[in-house]
């Protein structure tokens, strides 16, 4: 059994930088706050691994996050994410450092380069996790994931083997604050002529209109379910988002019915947001729906039904009929918003 | 063209139960199909039959009754389909399967004939972890092709394929060499339907039965044995029951209280309270 004995070796926990196109996503530094609570749990120190064309540059924004170490390789050959080939660097440095914790994002770069890299140092990795936690005795990664489509929560853990690994789902951790001016160690990683023998080549990337980027970024989000009723009543939730500021997203039968682009589907099988105002009409509050929403920083539900599961995870709701409330609360945010703006412009 | 379809039965419903004490799978009363997505896997494959001629194997990993789901795939025209089963196989993490699956592929490249193509799904319904397909990659050392969504153009004599693949807010056009292992999308293609009479010749078709012996498979390595995860603890997610604040009254009523309070509670980014800057 390749399994690590001398668990002593193994120290720090780190965390793969994903970078498309030259930047580094987000995800990252919610994964830095996350390495840098477990590291300080057990006392070890925090590293970010950066492997792309001139992404270098990062290194000081990982120290701002909390990051002590940054692992840096950079070459022209690695601009685009390889799986073989960033997978060997990645594999190599491992064996090099030992590392006790490893973290990537469960997006489909982080999952393909996890479970190469798994397979290659024979440990073992949690996938898509929603929830970190140290045993400190053992040094030992608790890693939460829902599983069944979220109706159940697993614990899963490796307790012999090193590097213990897990990819997390963006926008569950949250981002710690920057700390501007707080200094680490970069440490420039000799990278030969990489690349040289690939067995893939990238021909195209062809970037998509930025429907996901757009919730990604929002504020505030109102989404619309299956309650709705059909495509021509989406002006409800439409003007409601823009009083509000926000974006508009849907349910999955509401994205599946066509009456939203999939690229707006909230859950499981649709993306997972994190706005700091969540509005859910008409939407029953399933858990493959809710696994999608949870974070986010106020949730409120619309519902003509009391029973609904939405109203467990929403903090304000009201139970009513949505062709009545929805009309109600943006004109109740429209009159609001006004006085706002005219008490900040007569101020 | 010899494809390798890699196919996992899943439970169809949401019904599924962990066992709370052993923390493992409860799939009694569950009715199982072919993991949605491994049937796109599996079309990918016919269609290249289709256009070169060939072989298409299935594989799965699973207990007695994972036959009916290779039956499934020989109506819709696969050429054989085999079982790996065997008690040692059970509880398997990604890592596990993806050397039990790897060491049946190695026992199909020497009795079947060389493998150009190994395909799977993206991800499986329950485990969901999308890990089987670049592990079993990386086992069989040839380049991974995930999320695949269409096939560009593929030459088996050249050994060289174009795909797309889909991934974060962009599509990925990547050439790679042959043998590779693809995991396939829905979007790829368009599921065939087994006409009837394949249909019913197919509940009595023989699959192959291979154990961790006839693969030549280290017990060590299969299984619970030879996974490094282990579930420790699962638990159905606690509700935060109780708490939400209801708004009451009519439509008009509930609705300005509650948008008062969520002002006055500052959850509404870029509204404030009349007054409030100075207060
Ligand atoms: C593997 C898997 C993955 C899935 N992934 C996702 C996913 O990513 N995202 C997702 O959303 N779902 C997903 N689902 C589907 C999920 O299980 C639910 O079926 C879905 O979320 C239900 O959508 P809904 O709440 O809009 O519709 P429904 O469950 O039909 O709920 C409609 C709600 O509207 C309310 N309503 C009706 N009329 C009114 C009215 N006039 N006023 C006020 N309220 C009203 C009803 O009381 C009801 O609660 C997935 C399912 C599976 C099995
Ligand atoms: C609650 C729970 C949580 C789990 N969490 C983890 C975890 O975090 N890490 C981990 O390593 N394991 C985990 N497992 C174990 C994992 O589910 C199993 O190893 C499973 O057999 C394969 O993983 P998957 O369902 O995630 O497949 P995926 O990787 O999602 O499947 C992708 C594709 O691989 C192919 N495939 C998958 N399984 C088979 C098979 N048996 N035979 C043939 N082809 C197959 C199919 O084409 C499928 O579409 C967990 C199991 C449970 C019960």
């Amino acid at each position: 059994m390749p399994k690590n004995v001398n668990l002593d070796e193994w120290r720090g926990i780190w965390v793969y930088a994903e970078q498309r196109r030259g930047e580094v996503s987000p995800v990252t530094w919610e994964l830095v706050g996350a390495a840098r609570r477990l590291a300080d749990a057990v006392d070890t120190y925090v590293a970010v691994v950066l492997i792309g064309d001139g992404v270098g540059r990062y290194a000081e924004q990982a120290f701002a996050f909390g990051a002590d170490k940054a692992f840096v390789a950079e070459h022209p050959e690695l601009a685009e994410f390889r799986t073989e080939v960033y997978g060997r660097l990645v594999v190599d440095l491992v064996l090099e450092r030992k590392p006790e914790i490893f973290l990537l994002p469960a997006t489909t770069q982080g999952r393909d380069l996890a479970s190469t890299v798994a397979t290659d140092l024979a440990c073992g990795l949690t996938a898509d996790t929603t929830q970190l936690e140290m045993d400190v005795e053992k040094r030992m990664l608790l890693a939460t994931r829902p599983t069944f489509g979220g109706q159940q929560l697993a614990t899963i853990t490796s307790a012999r083997w090193r590097p213990q690994m897990a990819t997390v789902r963006p926008k569950v951790m949250p981002r710690p604050e920057p700390v501007p001016g707080r200094t680490g160690e970069v440490i420039r990683l000799e990278v030969g002529d990489v690349g040289a023998d690939a067995p893939t080549r990238v021909l195209r990337v062809v970037e998509e209109s930025n429907e996901s980027r757009i919730l990604d970024e929002a504020d505030v989000i109102v989404a619309a379910g299956r309650g709705i009723g059909s495509k021509a009543n989406l002006y409800l939730v439409e003007e409601l988002a823009e009083a509000l500021g926000g974006q508009v997203a849907g349910s999955r039968p509401v994205c599946d019915a066509g009456w939203l682009p999939k690229a707006r589907q909230i859950g499981q099988t649709g993306i997972t947001v994190r706005p700091k105002l969540y509005v859910a009409v008409g939407i029953s509050g399933a858990i493959q729906h809710v696994v999608g929403m949870m974070q986010s920083g106020t949730i409120v539900a619309i519902n003509a039904d009391p029973k609904a599961p939405i109203f467990q995870v929403a903090h304000v709701g009201i139970v009513g009929d949505l062709f009545k409330v929805v009309p109600a609360l943006t004109q109740a945010v429209r009159q609001r918003g006004r006085r706002a703006v005219l008490e900040t412009v007569g101020g | 063209m010899h494809a390798v379809v890699c196919i996992k039965q899943v439970p169809d419903t949401t019904e599924v139960r962990i066992d709370p004490v052993t923390g493992t799978l409860d799939r009694r009363g569950v009715p199982n199909i072919v993991n949605p997505e491994d049937l796109h896997a599996l079309e990918a494959a016919l269609e290249f039959r289709d256009r070169f001629g060939g072989r298409v194997t299935v594989l799965t990993m699973g207990p007695n009754f994972a036959a009916s789901a290779l039956r499934e795939c020989l109506a819709l025209g696969a050429d054989e389909g085999i079982l790996l089963t065997d008690r040692r196989f059970a509880a398997a993490d990604t890592f596990a399967t993806t050397y039990a699956l790897w060491t049946a592929i190695q026992k199909i490249e020497r009795e079947r004939g060389p493998v150009d193509v190994v395909l799977t799904g993206r991800y499986a319904l329950d485990g969901d972890t999308g890990q089987v397909g670049p592990g079993l990659a990386r086992r069989l050392k040839v380049p991974l092709l995930s999320y695949v969504t269409a096939v560009e153009s593929v030459d088996f004599q050249a050994r060289r394929i174009v795909v797309r693949r889909h991934v974060e807010g962009a599509t990925v056009t990547l050439e790679s060499r042959l043998p590779a292992v693809l995991t396939c999308s829905a979007d790829l293609n368009r599921v065939r339907y087994a006409p009837l009479p394949a249909l019913l010749a197919a509940q009595e078709a023989e699959v192959t039965t291979w154990t961790v012996d006839d693969v030549g498979a280290d017990p060590e390595q299969c299984g619970l044995k030879g996974s490094p995860t282990i579930v420790s603890k699962s638990f159905v997610p606690e509700p935060r029951a109780g708490s939400c604040r209801f708004f009451e009254g009519e439509p008009e009523t509930a609705a300005a209280a509650l948008v008062d309070f969520l002002i006055e509670q500052e959850k509404i980014p870029g509204f404030e309270l009349a007054g409030a800057k100075e207060a």
